[in-house]
């Protein structure tokens, strides 16, 4: 077995927990709570998934009755396309990857026995899932949930009386995503503080994985983005409920005027997008760092230009709080701004390409092994790109304004955004699994699982950039009787049904993870050959992760195939190898 | 029967140590509740929350960051006259009741004493190090209760921002009154329910020397509690500032 060294640890502030309510319930252990995430998420995605079945079924057959659930109105349509946009940005995309493995693995990457503070980590948990819960009662109350997109764009949002949905509904969803906000600074703060203060003996900032880098980078956006949203949720809670005009102008409904004047609904998209745009790169950051950590494992190679990597991530963050102006191309603003945002815009494609290239580095010349999770990984990168091309055609207000209210945005943002970011999740939880449970999934099944994820998720999305430029409208909820669309309407059908094929390709993946928690392969502390921290300890890790003690790092994150080392990775705890000159 | 866990037991480590692995120290300290053994020395929590307050205060400032950019914002934009049918401005300055200087007053005062206190109770710390070293006696001296005379200040300044509203009440000036009256409702409010989480601070503080805590874990509380209420002070000056000169 292989030598690591190790050295007095900074001693665990809280007792293993006994009794299930401590241990499993309330737990301060930063990996049950990055479970509770994990978890949480996943409930998450299948009612997202759901409504978006809902959404696909309706645009084919609009007039369909369903199975306990009767027929969907148009405003029913609008309602589903919001909640599906809520709940998959927040409490999937950004509950995921950040607060479930970031919660689980940064620490023990680092080498330190739990985040900073582990009571703020538990309630920055359980105030996400009360997020999450009041988010789902808006669908019981009264006029059921709002219709006003994710983006909640006012006066549509700002007024009580401007649709079904839009009372106590709309504040729910406004309540819901002030408390995940809440909650997603709590856990900033501890991600921050851990990183900068927690780290082992010899973890440099430059011997951190790239993971680590994109969790700290995506906790650093959160909390400076949702600070900003949580300001916008106020501002609209007040304009709903004591009359203030923060963002609704001088309007009338059915004729009479509501008593607002002089808001700016303008005002409202400033304040959204500039927390809606890091948004993106929260949600993608940690899919990146994981990427990055699975082809350098599964190549055998160390990652091409680990420098690079740790400055692109820092410069799209540093990028993604200047380009939110591309969201508003169409709002009348002057063609000098557009421009300067246009230019920002696609100036975030360089770091991009670093990125890319240096994955498409690290990939050639490796010695492969097509595991699982390098397929997802693949996946990954292979969907950023395809998503990330048609970035530069939006980033073009000319462009912007002919396809911005097309299918042409949704296919470019559910590729890079969305489904993007759900492969870093899939190949994450395919490569972690083994030291969170001490079981391997089951790696057909995984493989079944990819290939209904990938092809589909191309049959579904692709399609949508042409149904774009084609001009079929997004968010009208019949188009079967639109005459000019007859013709796009067999496309709508294939999409239709290869979302039903994806969706159930998913089922393979849940059957797995639950099946392989209690009937999977024992796995060994070690199943994959890697080099970092959490590798080196027991698997499932102990309660304060390196059985008392901490790891002294003598070496980078991604030291493989080096020249002289007697196997063909080189871990962070091993002798420090001297470079080859 | 096949079962799974997350969480491997302690007696079973199975790592590889090498040879020179060291078992901890073991300290005194507390749990995260600042009981039980395992918390890292007194340096090292300080240092740590000292960095947690900062970054938690980094969306504060963000908060407010955007509210003064909405007011800024606001003040600019004209409304339409649905009776003209033109354009007009409807921003109209709030006249500020005097009673807010009386509490900016009062806040920096209780800054001023909360720092006092943050003093207080580090010295308390150092001496009480220093009574553990062998033959070291400490005398007694007299205490100013600087703490519990910065909370009743600081509930002062709460009570005075409460007045101040009611002023504004009596003078016409609701939430929905006009765009200025909202951002001053708006941000004297926001900046109050922050004060109020200091205010909560100080009562942990004193909760924890009622329980009997560390003098080590509450100098960390209130030096903790004092820069977060240095904070909360200059960012009313600022506040104060916006409403008074750039309205």
């Amino acid at each position: 077995m292989a030598t690591h060294e190790f050295a007095a640890q900074e001693s665990h502030a809280h007792a293993a927990p006994q009794g299930f309510i401590r241990k499993w319930v309330f737990s301060l252990d930063h990996k049950v709570i990055g479970l509770q995430y994990y978890f949480l998420a996943l409930a998450a995605v299948f009612v997202g998934m759901f409504l978006s079945l809902l959404m696909r079924i309706h645009l084919v057959t609009p007039t369909a009755i369903l199975p306990f659930l009767g027929d969907i109105k148009p405003e029913t349509y609008l309602t589903l396309v919001t909640m599906h946009g809520t709940i998959m940005v927040f409490f999937v995309l950004t509950t995921a990857p950040q607060g479930g493995f970031g919660n689980y693995f940064l620490p023990i990457q680092i080498g330190a026995p739990d985040m900073a503070f582990p009571v703020l980590n538990m309630l920055s948990f359980w105030t996400t899932f009360l997020g999450f819960i009041v988010m789902l009662a808006a669908f019981f109350v009264a006029g059921g949930a709002p219709l006003h997109g994710w983006t909640g764009y006012a006066p549509l949002s700002a007024l009580q009386s401007s649709g079904p949905g839009e009372g106590l509904g709309a504040d729910l969803w406004i309540i819901s995503i002030a408390i995940f906000c809440i909650g997603a600074l709590m856990g900033a703060l501890n991600f921050i503080t851990t990183t900068l203060d927690m780290r082992a003996k010899g973890m440099t900032m430059m011997r951190m994985p790239l993971t680590v880098w994109a969790w700290f980078v995506t906790a650093i956006l959160g909390l400076l983005a949702f600070g900003v949203l949580l300001s916008a949720g106020i501002l609209l809670l007040m304009d709903r409920n004591l009359g203030t005009s923060f963002f609704v102008p001088l309007v009338t409904i059915n004729g009479q005027l509501t008593g607002h004047k002089g808001g700016s609904p303008l005002l409202w998209q400033h304040l959204f997008w500039f927390f809606g745009h890091p948004e993106v790169y929260i949600a993608i950051l940690p899919a990146m760092g994981m990427c990055s950590q699975l082809l350098s494992v599964f190549s055998r190679k160390p990652i091409f230009g680990y420098k690079a990597m740790v400055y692109a991530i820092l410069a799209i963050g540093l990028l993604g709080f200047m380009v939110w102006g591309h969201h508003m191309f169409m709002s009348g603003m002057s063609p000098y701004t557009a421009f300067a945002f246009s230019i920002m815009t696609m100036g975030i494609g360089v770091p991009s390409a670093i990125k890319t290239f240096n994955w498409l580095g690290t990939l050639m010349r490796g010695r492969i092994r097509f595991a699982s999770p390098m397929l997802f990984a693949i996946g990954f990168v292979s969907l950023f790109v395809s998503g990330g091309i048609s970035g530069p055609f939006l980033a073009q207000p000319v462009l912007d304004i002919q396809l911005h209210d097309t299918y042409f945005v949704p296919g470019h943002f559910h590729l890079i955004m969305g489904v993007a970011s759900i492969f870093g999740i899939f190949a994450a939880t395919y490569y972690w699994f083994p030291k969170m449970f001490g079981r391997m999934m089951n790696e057909s099944m995984a493989r079944w699982h990819f290939w209904f994820s990938f092809i589909g998720t191309y049959a579904i999305f692709m399609p949508m950039h042409y149904l774009g430029m084609a001009g079929m409208p997004r968010r009208y909820s019949q188009m079967t009787e639109v005459t000019y669309l007859h013709g796009l309407i067999p496309l709508q059908k294939f999409i239709t049904y290869a979302a039903f094929v994806t969706i159930a390709g998913q089922l393979i993946f849940l059957v797995n993870l639950f099946w392989s928690m209690f009937k999977g392969k024992q796995a060994s502390d070690n199943p994959w050959e890697a080099t970092t921290l959490e590798w080196t300890t027991a698997t499932p890790p102990p309660h304060d992760n390196f059985g008392g003690q901490t790891p002294v790092v003598r070496n980078g994150p991604y030291e493989y195939s080096v020249p002289g080392a007697p196997r063909d990775y080189v871990m962070q705890t091993d002798p420090e190898i001297k470079p080859a000159h | 029967m096949a079962s799974f866990s997350t969480t491997a037991t302690v007696d079973d480590p199975r790592i590889s140590l090498g040879d020179d692995g060291i078992l901890p120290p073991v300290r005194d300290g507390g749990g995260d509740d600042g009981s039980g053994p395992g918390l890292p020395d007194y340096a090292t929590r300080l240092r740590r929350a000292r960095l947690g307050l900062l970054v938690a205060l980094t969306p504060i400032l963000m908060l407010f960051v955007s509210f003064s950019s909405a007011y800024v914002m606001r003040q600019g934009l004209p409304t339409l006259d649905p009776r003209t049918n033109a354009l007009v401005r409807d921003w109209i300055p709030v006249t500020l009741p005097k009673l807010l200087l009386i509490n900016t007053g009062v806040l920096i005062l209780s800054s001023v004493f909360m720092e006092l206190a943050r003093r207080q109770i580090k010295g308390q710390a150092v001496l009480a190090s220093a009574e553990s070293a062998p033959g070291a006696s400490v005398v007694d001296q007299m205490k100013i209760p600087w703490l519990s005379l910065t909370l009743v200040l600081g509930l002062a300044f709460l009570l005075g921002q409460w007045m101040a509203w009611r002023q504004l009440a009596a003078n016409g000036f609701y939430v929905a009154t006009t765009p200025s009256s909202s951002f001053v409702y708006l941000l004297t409010g926001t900046h109050a329910i922050h004060l109020m989480g200091g205010v909560l601070a100080l009562f942990v503080a004193g909760i924890a020397s009622l329980l009997r805590r560390s003098v080590a874990t509450r100098s960390i509380v209130v030096d903790v509690t004092a820069w977060y209420w240095h904070f909360m002070a200059g960012l009313w000056i600022y506040i104060l500032c916006l409403l008074e000169f750039a309205g």
